[in-house]
């Protein structure tokens, strides 16, 4: 099977690998909280707004339990703890918190069992919400369907929430099937998450819970307007991964940009922090039927295409094993990769479709996240939309799922409102006019296509064998991804991460992970 | 007999469609205005007042939301003196890695410092990554592999205080920063306040100051009190020329 004539030996072999390789940092996170985490679980409880400083309740109340040397214990424990001492809601502790009335850490000890139970009963209220969400996202596809697979995806970038609606129901209009509104650039690195609607951002949107219930909504009408079900994809990376996902599931989002290493490597986010940020955050973005974005088309971006590629799959393998541990099915994994080589390359094109190829023949399921030419693009935009229709083209002869639109400005601004469109109607046209061009071929025996794959696949191997023995940490420290070397201790986001204690409960892992999907 | 081509006056440029001095331009813009008769005869009386003759709308297409994008012809009639234009460039002439090499050796006995940053909130590391890292861009090999330079990328959004710091621990010949995010004009502020904290410590004189990115001139640099700005096209030896150049004309060797 497949056209490619792939090992189905090594694919195994790469998997074992892989498996082996996130069972090791498994068992790290397991044992490790981070303060990003506890504010997920604070929000999942029902606390949300500001002090009059503009500081989010929930960093308020995760630091006075950090403060009091608590977060191991976690933010769960010690908000049931103090629901039992004082009778209110979670959100009026918050704010007797601000207020300095309450210092979480140092109320009376109540019975454990009592904690859990009152805990549960509420995670349980947001956790039927949220499974509410996932119901009304299905049954809108259901009764107004969706777009046929690639995805049409593109961005809106203005900064101005209200201007982004705008832009986002006229791309929808034209035919786009997935909104992602950019988040304004140096959000990841905040640890905290804005509040409210925001009008003002760099190249990009502040990600807030508002701003992603004012779209959602807005996507809502659009949808129904045009009798498609338009698609809604946020950035949960960063240092408030597990924040953003939870927000996202509370909001309905759709879809979530959400890679296990992309913080570490190209944010230089520190890779404890990161590794178990990603696993809560994949957790509520698998049970909320979120299709995560993994970001491996970021090597691509850094590193060499052509030599780098088997780089971009040995992750796609971690990513998946990664995602499988959090609860997410191969259905809602947008495996990342990207159509980056040097244009001026012979035979470039062949090399790019035996790449996408050999990512659908070894992850048939997942709806792969395929990302457009940003590297080589120029200025030249005639050139450039040629380049992005050799993408699309790429794309649909290999059946991706999602297909980020390249835009023939790239390179010079954040696409303008004519320029989503042209970038839509090249995508249309070329999944229309070849859709079953990828059914019709087959690919020569032992030519350039199959070889390269081949060699790619092979070359992944040896580094995930790699990885296995010397350990996904010790392979970062020496800048075996996108040649970025990153410390086990340094970079962002270190004095968040915190060793669990025994008495330490997460109401939302149990009731994502285990019972009733 | 035949007409003669007509030959071009550089005193009075004009744009080239098919014919000397027709003045032809392609446009494209959005009017916020539904498609229609109307929304033609907008596109086109605002291509007029341009300064464009004969304005022609090849293509009109509704947006979605009301809005209508199209693509206008006009020939315009305004020109420039070609003869009397002046750039401001970097002023050095561009040696091979080999030559750069050659030239510290001969010139400045000892390696060179240069640190390189994308700063502020600047998260696009890809122009510092192609002059800087090892691999460099289009077989240009970057600042990395450059003998006698020692190179030190420090990465995306790294704070200008934290460069700064950065640049006095390895007693840096020049610093290189990267800014590619330059909507609303972020990268303005940013990049003035660097020069600021390089003349509080007392060392702006001690480095050779380069910024670069796609919307970067060297015009801009100047006039932000950097030595020189690099814009797109730009090669890890346009910047190496230049730093080492500059060190021995300075006499920061």
């Amino acid at each position: 099977m497949g056209k490619l004539n792939l090992d189905k030996n090594l694919i195994d072999r790469c998997r074992q690998a892989a498996k082996n390789i996130t069972d090791e940092v498994q068992k790290f996170i397991d044992v490790h909280t981070t303060t990003s985490t506890e504010r997920a679980i604070v929000r999942l409880l029902n606390i949300d707004g500001v002090d009059e400083i503009g500081k989010p309740l929930p960093n308020v109340v995760v630091d006075n339990i950090k403060e009091g040397g608590g977060l191991g214990r976690g933010a769960a424990y010690w908000l049931g703890n103090a629901i039992l001492n004082t009778g209110l809601t979670p959100q009026e502790i918050a704010e007797r918190i601000s207020a300095g009335e309450i210092d979480i850490t140092r109320l009376p000890a109540k019975d454990e069992g009592a904690i859990r139970e009152t805990i549960y009963e509420l995670a349980k209220k947001t956790v039927d919400k949220i499974k509410a969400n996932r119901e009304k996202r299905e049954e809108y596809i259901r009764t107004l369907g969706e777009g046929r697979q690639p995805y049409i995806y593109v961005i809106v970038a203005t900064g101005n929430i209200y201007e982004d609606i705008i832009q986002a129901q006229a791309a929808a209009r034209q035919g786009a099937d997935v909104i992602a509104v950019i988040r304004t650039t140096g959000q990841s690195l905040l640890d905290y998450v804005p509040y409210g609607a925001t009008t003002e951002g760099f190249g990009g949107t502040y990600a807030t819970q508002e701003n992603f219930r004012l779209m959602r909504k807005a996507l809502d009408e659009v949808s129904e307007e045009i009798g498609r079900y338009v698609r809604l994809t946020n950035y949960c990376s960063g240092l408030c991964m597990p924040e953003i996902a939870a927000m996202g599931a509370l909001e309905r989002l759709d879809m979530m940009l959400n890679d296990a290493l992309y913080g570490i490597l190209f944010r230089d986010i520190n890779m404890q922090r990161t590794l178990i940020d990603q696993f809560f955050s994949r957790v509520i973005n698998g049970f909320a039927g979120i299709i995560i974005n993994t970001g491996e088309d970021n090597y691509l971006t850094t590193d060499d295409a052509v030599e780098a590629a088997h780089t971009v799959l040995a992750s796609q393998f971690i990513n998946e094993q990664f995602a499988l541990k959090a609860g997410i099915p191969p259905k809602q994994m947008g495996l990342g990769h990207a159509f980056e080589m040097n244009p001026d390359l012979e035979n470039g094109f062949l090399l790019e479709l035996a790449q996408a190829q050999m990512a659908r023949e070894i992850f048939p399921e997942a709806p792969l996240k395929y990302m457009p030419p940003t590297k080589y693009m120029t200025g030249n935009i005639f050139k450039g939309h040629i380049q992005d229709a050799m993408f699309n083209m790429v794309s649909i002869m290999t059946h991706q799922g999602i297909q980020l639109l390249g835009m023939l400005t790239e390179a010079i601004h954040t696409p303008h409102l004519h320029d989503r469109y042209l970038s839509i109607e090249n995508a249309k046209y070329i999944f229309n006019n070849a859709r079953n061009l990828g059914d019709e071929i087959e690919f020569k025996e032992g030519g350039i296509i199959q070889t390269r794959a081949q060699e790619v696949l092979k070359k992944a191997a040896e580094l995930l064998t790699e990885i296995e023995k010397e350990g996904l940490f010790a392979i970062l420290e020496q800048g075996k991804f996108a040649g970025v070397k990153r410390s086990r201790t340094g970079g962002k986001g270190l004095d968040g991460v915190a060793k669990k204690d025994a008495g330490y409960f997460n109401p939302f892992i149990d009731l994502m992970l285990g019972g009733d999907r | 007999m035949m007409t003669q081509v007509q030959k071009v006056d550089l005193t009075k440029v004009k744009p080239y469609g098919d014919t000397m001095n027709d003045g032809m331009v392609q446009l494209s813009f959005t009017l916020p205005v539904p498609d229609g008769d109307e929304a033609v005869e907008a596109a086109r009386q605002l291509v007029k007042k341009m300064g464009f003759e004969e304005p022609s709308v090849v293509y009109h297409k509704d947006l979605g939301i009301g809005y209508t994008y199209f693509i206008v012809y006009g020939k315009t009639i305004y020109t420039v003196d070609y003869t009397k234009i002046e750039v401001p460039k970097v002023d050095v002439k561009t040696m091979e890695k080999e030559e750069v090499e050659q030239f510290i050796r001969d010139n400045i006995k000892r390696n060179v410092v240069v640190v390189g940053a994308c700063t502020g909130t600047d998260a696009h590391t890809v122009g510092i990554d192609a002059i800087m890292n090892m691999k460099g861009y289009a077989g240009h090999y970057g600042l990395e592999r450059y003998h006698g330079i020692e190179a030190y990328n420090l990465g995306s959004q790294v704070p200008n205080e934290e460069l700064v710091a950065k640049a006095i621990e390895l007693k840096a010949d020049a610093i290189l920063v990267s800014q590619v995010v330059t909507q609303k004009n972020v990268h303005i502020p940013n990049l003035t306040q660097l020069v600021e904290l390089l003349e509080a410590e007392g060392i702006r004189d001690k480095v050779i100051l380069c910024c670069g990115g796609p919307r970067i001139t060297h015009e801009l640099a100047k006039e932000l009190g950097y030595d020189a700005g690099f814009g797109p096209g730009t090669f890890a030896e346009d910047v190496a020329s230049f730093i080492v150049t500059e060190m021995v004309k300075r006499g920061l060797v």
